[in-house]
């Protein structure tokens, strides 16, 4: 009671303290195993990415199966979100914003699909289906070659075409926020 | 009550009445208002209905949220929507009915079993954690009213203002609820976070596992909670059911709903979230990136869109919050920003919280124009539209926080106008 006490109503020292000692009173640790089965995030330098590779040429036909109902033949037309072409737009009254013309970074491609796509089923692709369609995605944007493949240490290098388009709030830029702390 | 010369007077009477006190009349959803003239009229008392388990509202009141999709897709069926809108014109005070919450969500409503549900805190920790929500409940807890706003509040009105929409349609996407929950930073201490983890992605439970990347500075690591209770009940499954994040102030997004994973690590993840939404388009073809928090505005909710008024006394109402802190002060223009004059702020009106405003107007019946801007207690003033769209250009889509007008005709119809 007392701790619980201190808890509530010291301090963050007190905080720390408390749960320091305590720590597995509250849940349990998590297993390298089960946190494979979670840790399906993918960050812009590769990490998180899975081995596995997959071409254009399959993507195409892993798109036409999975994708076209909602983003259209060739990712565009469809009910959902256009992907393809808008290069150019993003200073017009109509911009418009697909993978080609916006998304910074192609490791976010993967990362998307593998999460959430197909919107009815994600996480079906297998990876190296994933690593095809995004690499289809990508050529009809004009980003990869129609012989083009993906994998694990291609995806990371691609540069997109909007990559330097984004400014980060000052508030919370992350090239400085913790500068002082880190360093 | 048949007798039409009877009724003829009773009109008149009851119109005369609503000359010297119509107060919020234009917006009121009680149906058979002055119905009851004279205190003979009003229906004798009788025994009511058998007591519940569940208290419904009034058969009179009619509350409902919209659900609608993209600028402009309005009245779209269900299964098109992308949001559901807080029907802000017709509630009373600061807290919105849990069940008029609005709702932001990516794929659908899951209804998680609690018992089946699991958060995972990892990466940069000492202790890789797995928590259940008993867990959670057994934790020291805190309660606080906050708001949540989602980042496309106010998007109808970058480019046009639609006549026909109501402050349902142009500002239901924010709501103010108590939120129950366990400190953010309880758990990063259980988990011994590596001091040089200074970001976190938080990633839900939903089937598009909508994940963002958040700064761990010393005001989020103090603020934000991990909540189970929503006014004083478990979540509901639209609000993120049995966990979710409670991010003060910040973008709706970020306060991640069926909330399964906590990873620590040293820089952004450049989620699909932080990148391909939620980024606000400039003039010049640059997008804003990490625009977290959500800025100063308000809005008057009566008189407002599709309303109408009588010449006479007016109840002008409405909304104020920043994610910067507090609402410091409400001022209200009836002349088209012309000249303004201070509300009053009724009490409580706590940070990051939606604060109610109030003042008494008389309208001449002449067209005119009427605006709110609030000030926050870190000095932020919600910007004038042409001064916030000179700043944005029209294309951002998100984080819309002008001064919202609505223009009153010589027949005191209340409408949409940019300015």
């Amino acid at each position: 009671m007392s701790s619980i006490s201190k808890i509530l109503f010291g301090g963050s020292i007190a905080l720390a303290l408390v749960s320091r000692t305590f720590a597995y009173d509250f849940g349990r640790p998590a297993n390298p195993d089960e946190i494979a089965l979670w840790d399906i995030d993918v960050r812009p330098d590769g990490t998180g990415l899975p081995e596995g590779k997959g071409t254009v040429a399959h993507g195409k036909d892993v798109f036409a199966e999975n994708c076209a109902a909602c983003h259209g033949d060739e990712g565009v037309g469809g009910i959902k979100d256009r992907l393809v072409g808008g290069q150019g737009t993003l200073k017009s009254d109509a911009p418009i914003k697909t993978v080609g013309s916006y998304w910074p970074y192609a490791t976010t491609l993967f990362d998307y699909i593998h999460r959430a796509m197909p919107y009815q089923a994600p996480g079906s692709l297998s990876v190296d289906d994933t690593y095809a369609v995004a690499a289809y995605i990508l050529s009809l944007n004009g980003i990869l070659p129609e012989n083009g493949e993906l994998d694990r240490n291609s995806l990371p290098k691609i540069k997109m075409p909007n990559r330097d388009g984004f400014v980060p709030d000052p508030a919370f830029n992350p090239d400085t926020l913790f500068r002082k702390r880190s360093r | 009550m048949t007798d039409p010369t009877k009724q003829s007077e009773l009109d008149n009477v009851s119109r005369r009445s609503f000359l010297a006190a119509s107060t919020g009349i234009a917006g009121s959803f009680i149906a058979g208002k002055a119905a009851a003239e004279s205190l003979a009229d009003v229906p004798q008392r009788e025994v009511g209905a058998d007591l519940a388990g569940l208290s419904e509202r009034s058969k009179f009141v009619k509350l409902a949220r919209i659900p609608e999709a993209t600028p402009g897709r309005r009245n779209v069926d269900h299964s098109d929507a992308i949001n559901s809108k807080t029907p802000l014109d017709k509630l009373l005070g600061t807290i919105t009915p849990s069940d008029l919450h609005y709702e932001r969500s990516h794929s659908g409503v899951p209804d998680l079993d609690p018992a089946k549900h699991r958060l995972l805190v990892h990466g940069m920790v000492e202790k890789p954690l797995v928590f259940s929500v008993e867990d959670l409940q057994e934790m020291p807890s805190i309660s606080r009213r906050v708001f949540i706003e989602c980042t496309g509040n106010g998007w109808e009105n970058w480019k046009r203002a639609d006549p026909s929409l109501t402050v349902q349609n142009t500002h239901g996407l924010i709501s103010t609820n108590e939120w129950t929950g366990v400190p953010l930073r309880f758990i990063v201490d259980l988990a011994a976070k590596n001091q040089n983890a200074t970001w976190m992605l938080a990633e839900g439970g939903d089937a598009a596992a909508v994940a963002r990347s958040i700064p761990l500075t010393e005001e989020i690591l103090d603020e934000a909670f991990v909540a189970y209770g929503q006014n004083g009940e478990p979540l509901r499954p639209a609000h993120g059911f049995p966990m979710r994040l409670i991010m003060p102030g910040f973008e709706g997004n970020l306060n991640i709903k069926w909330l399964r994973r906590l990873k620590f690590g040293d820089r952004p993840w450049m989620t699909r979230w932080e990148t391909a939404r939620y980024t606000q388009l400039q003039a010049d073809g640059k997008a804003i990136q990490f625009q977290l928090r959500m800025d100063t505005n308000s809005v008057i909710t009566s008189p407002s869109g599709t309303m109408t008024i009588k010449p006479g006394r007016q109840k002008v109402t409405g909304l104020a919050w920043s994610g910067h802190g507090k609402i410091a002060k409400v001022e209200i223009s009836t002349d088209g920003a012309k000249t303004w004059k201070a509300a009053e702020l009724i009490s409580p009106a706590l940070p990051k919280s939606q604060s109610r405003f109030e003042m008494t107007w008389v309208w001449d019946g002449k067209p005119t124009k009427i605006v709110s801007r609030s000030t926050d207690d870190k000095g932020n003033v919600q910007p004038d539209r042409p001064s916030f769209i000179r700043v944005h250009g029209t294309n951002a889509l998100f984080h819309y926080n002008a001064q919202q007008t609505w223009a009153i005709d010589e027949t005191g119809k209340v409408s949409n106008v940019l300015d």
